[in-house]
């Protein structure tokens, strides 16, 4: 049931539209109709106090595993989509790496089917680039296309061979997909697990060097000027890459690229003493990379931020190093974390919330991350200084594995909308 | 960054043997002491003292190994400790079994020491986070990681011979990437005061930022090994020609291969240590293996009374501090 809702007295930050005032927002069958005056003949259902906080648009996250189907022992997708909402996120894309693979229809409509059942938030996915993610034969991508997939890509599995990889490029661009790269070279990244440089030598851990993401991404960025394909780089981890991204789109290539929250923040000194919560891909790297990183942010060179969300069940993470698994459940840290870099001085509060809202819209090609007038009523409505305690027990997400655990935030989510209807209060 | 040392009990007493990392100088020496306390137990016709009677020691081994687990074996006997010998690599994990299961199986038959080989950097600590209070973990090797015994018996043996840390240089030459005994004695001598720390080897084989643990990298054999002390060599593992990380065999040992020659330009006095088992003709010559220079067998029998007394000290933490 979608009512006919008044948001009362908030700060709207809109960044789509450049929109930064203190108004009402009016919502009607599902979608926002005003903004500022009401309209004529608006009867008013529900009224939502937003005195004192913040309205943005819900956030849109470029990457957030779900964990369905295939591996519902960690999350489902009805768990998540709950962590998704108490974290003000209303639009998801799942990376094509499920059980069976996002390679064919039956699956994108599968996750379709069960986003839609909950009624959360909106699901969108990536389809497979290659066939099973083997790196050898196109995946159907037309017809992935055809049932809603927003891009292709070969998830955390290389292509190892060139030739299949500019093929790809073409055919994707033939059929008008952008290809989502996650730029690792198999053979540097070997059997490591972490950033390698002093904390690797000093664990006797297994390192990643640099050039597994450098080398891997400047074939890309080749093969993406040949190809004429847009292309975006996922997760970026070092400095350098972003450099190595920045000059390609000076040169008008159609190239984009986004950082995870986590590395933003956390470096490979914080895996202390073998901190399994601290094991991701790409890696946590050094200090300088993470500054390399913000500075790009910045600048605008990586231009969103993704909650890069991967709840685990607790084995997972309960072994020694090497044999866990990588990722942290984020969805719920997300938002404040990127408030955090406005504490810090690092992007004033439109730039910020551009990052997870309007820039991952525009890149991802949905119709969302915005507040104008029209646009399917997907908001977030948050207390910019209320301050909170992550804690395990509280946590809404099936995955419990975060760093951030016991960590005081600032900025909490008080409500989140869908389509029209507050789907979480707080 | 990091929580309280667990390595560490609440009176500042060991309760775990993991790393060499995060150790006071004052604890290591307690160690080195009382190992010289427990040399002579060898040579007693009754080879044992009864500091450990009543007490079960497990020796859980992932990773196939017969000396280092022998001598543990031998350092707990002689305390009149029990032992129970588990070789896991072939039972359980095997089987499904995760390593906490493992661990909470043994629990149950009230265990009170765990010795702990695995092929994974991070094991030791993983258990030692992970087991019931009462039992202490003694890292036996772990990956690359630490190999924290090994340290202690080569730092008594090089006490043995010279006395005073604080004027040594010392080279470590080979495969120090792979090299849980070269991470572990760095972090030793450090501690003990050794000035001069050398790592030797071709770039392949050193790791990256190992200059942050506070050594002099050198790709030169000949200069690494001037005016040194002692020289500790590394074993080379034949998988390593393999990849591309050497050509083959003979070019190391032609590169980085301690020979006679080499040994002059160390000091006339220098000792040559390895942690065994030893590749002749690889990373180094019989003639110094078996020569005058060579303390390779001592540091085995060292080997047992260091163990015995990290054993003892351990065993006396539970006592709430000394014994």
């Amino acid at each position: 049931m979608t009512a006919r809702i008044r948001i009362r007295g908030g700060r709207i930050v809109d960044p789509a539209n450049r929109f930064d005032a203190v108004a009402d927002l009016y919502i009607d069958g599902g979608r926002i109709v005003a903004v500022g005056r009401r309209p004529r003949g608006f009867a008013t259902e529900e009224v939502l106090d937003a005195r004192g906080l913040i309205v943005c648009p819900g956030l849109v996250d470029l990457s957030a595993r779900l964990r369905e189907p295939g591996y519902t022992h960690k999350a489902t997708i009805a768990s998540e989509l709950k962590a998704a909402v108490a974290g003000g996120v209303t639009t998801l894309c799942c990376p094509p790496d499920t059980l069976p693979i996002i390679d064919t229809t039956a699956v994108v409509e599968l996750i379709h089917q069960r986003a839609a059942t909950t009624g959360l938030a909106r699901v969108v996915c990536l389809g497979a680039l290659t066939r099973d993610l083997k790196g050898e034969m196109l995946a159907g991508m037309n017809g992935l296309k055809s049932v809603g997939c927003v891009g292709v890509s070969n998830a955390l599995a290389p292509v190892v061979n060139s030739e299949v990889m500019r093929r790809a490029l073409e055919y994707a661009h033939t059929c008008g997909l952008t290809v989502f790269i996650h730029a690792e070279d198999p053979w540097l990244a070997g059997s490591g697990h972490v950033h390698e440089g002093a904390v690797s030598t000093r664990l006797g851990l297994p390192g990643i060097p640099e050039t597994a993401e450098t080398v891997a991404l400047s074939r890309d960025l080749l093969l993406v000027e040949q190809s004429g394909a847009r292309a975006h780089f996922c997760r970026l981890s070092c400095a350098r890459s972003a450099r190595l991204v920045a000059e390609a789109a000076g040169r008008g290539l159609p190239v984009t690229a986004d950082v995870a929250i986590h590395q933003l923040f956390l470096t490979d000194a914080d895996l202390g003493r073998f901190d399994s919560f601290c094991h991701v891909r790409p890696p946590l790297r050094g200090r300088a990379d993470r500054d390399g990183l913000r500075r790009a942010l910045r600048k605008g060179v990586i231009s969103a931020i993704c909650s890069d969300h991967q709840p685990h069940d607790p084995d997972a993470k309960r072994t020694p190093f090497d044999a866990t698994e990588p990722g942290i459940s984020a969805l719920e840290t997300w938002l404040p974390l990127t408030l955090r870099l406005v504490d810090e001085g690092l992007l004033d509060l439109n730039a910020a919330l551009a990052t997870v809202t309007a820039n991952p819209a525009a890149i991802l090609g949905v119709d969302a991350g915005t507040l104008g007038v029209g646009a399917s009523a997907d908001v977030c409505i948050f207390d910019p200084d209320e301050t909170w305690r992550l804690d395990e027990k509280s946590m809404v997400s099936a995955g419990r594995n975060t760093p951030f655990l016991d960590q005081t935030f600032r900025g909490r989510v008080r409500f989140t909308l869908h389509a029209g209807r507050v789907v979480y209060s707080a | 960054m990091t929580a309280r040392d667990i390595q560490i009990n609440e009176h500042g007493r060991l309760q775990h043997f993991l790393t060499i990392e995060g150790l006071q100088r004052d604890l290591l020496v307690e160690i080195l002491d009382r190992a010289e306390g427990f040399t002579g137990v060898a040579g007693r016709a009754v080879k044992k003292v009864p500091l450990l009677r009543g007490r079960t020691i497990v020796n859980l081994f992932f990773e196939p190994s017969t000396r280092t687990r022998t001598t543990f074996d031998l350092a707990a006997t002689r305390l009149s400790a029990d032992v129970l010998n588990l070789n896991i690599e072939a039972s359980s994990t095997k089987k499904g079994e995760t390593l906490l299961d493992t661990l909470r199986t043994l629990e149950a038959m009230h265990c009170d020491m765990f010795v702990v080989r695995h092929s994974l950097s991070g094991a030791a600590h993983f258990i030692a986070a992970n087991v019931a209070p009462h039992i202490s973990v003694i890292n036996g090797g772990d990956g690359r990681h630490a190999h924290p015994t090994q340290a202690m018996l080569d730092a008594f043996t090089i006490r043995r011979h010279k006395r005073e840390f604080r004027q040594l240089a010392v080279a470590i030459v080979g495969d120090v990437l792979h090299s849980r005994v070269a991470r572990s004695e760095i972090h030793a001598l450090r501690v003990l005061g050794v000035p001069d720390i050398r790592v030797v080897g071709p770039r392949t084989l050193i790791p990256a930022g190992v200059e942050a643990m506070g050594v002099r990298v050198y790709h030169d054999m000949t200069a690494g090994m001037r005016d040194v002390d002692v020289v500790v060599m590394l074993r080379l593992q034949y998988e390593r020609m393999r990849g591309a990380l050497l050509p083959s065999a003979s070019e190391y040992f032609r590169l980085y291969g301690l020979t006679e020659e080499r040994l002059r330009f160390a000091k006339p006095d220098v000792i040559v240590m390895h942690p065994g088992p030893i590749n002749r003709g690889v990373e180094i010559d019989s003639a110094v293996a078996d020569g005058g220079r060579s303390v390779i067998l001592q540091q085995v029998s060292h080997g047992i009374a260091v163990r015995m007394a990290i054993m003892a000290m351990l065993a006396g933490s539970h006592a709430g501090g000394g014994e």
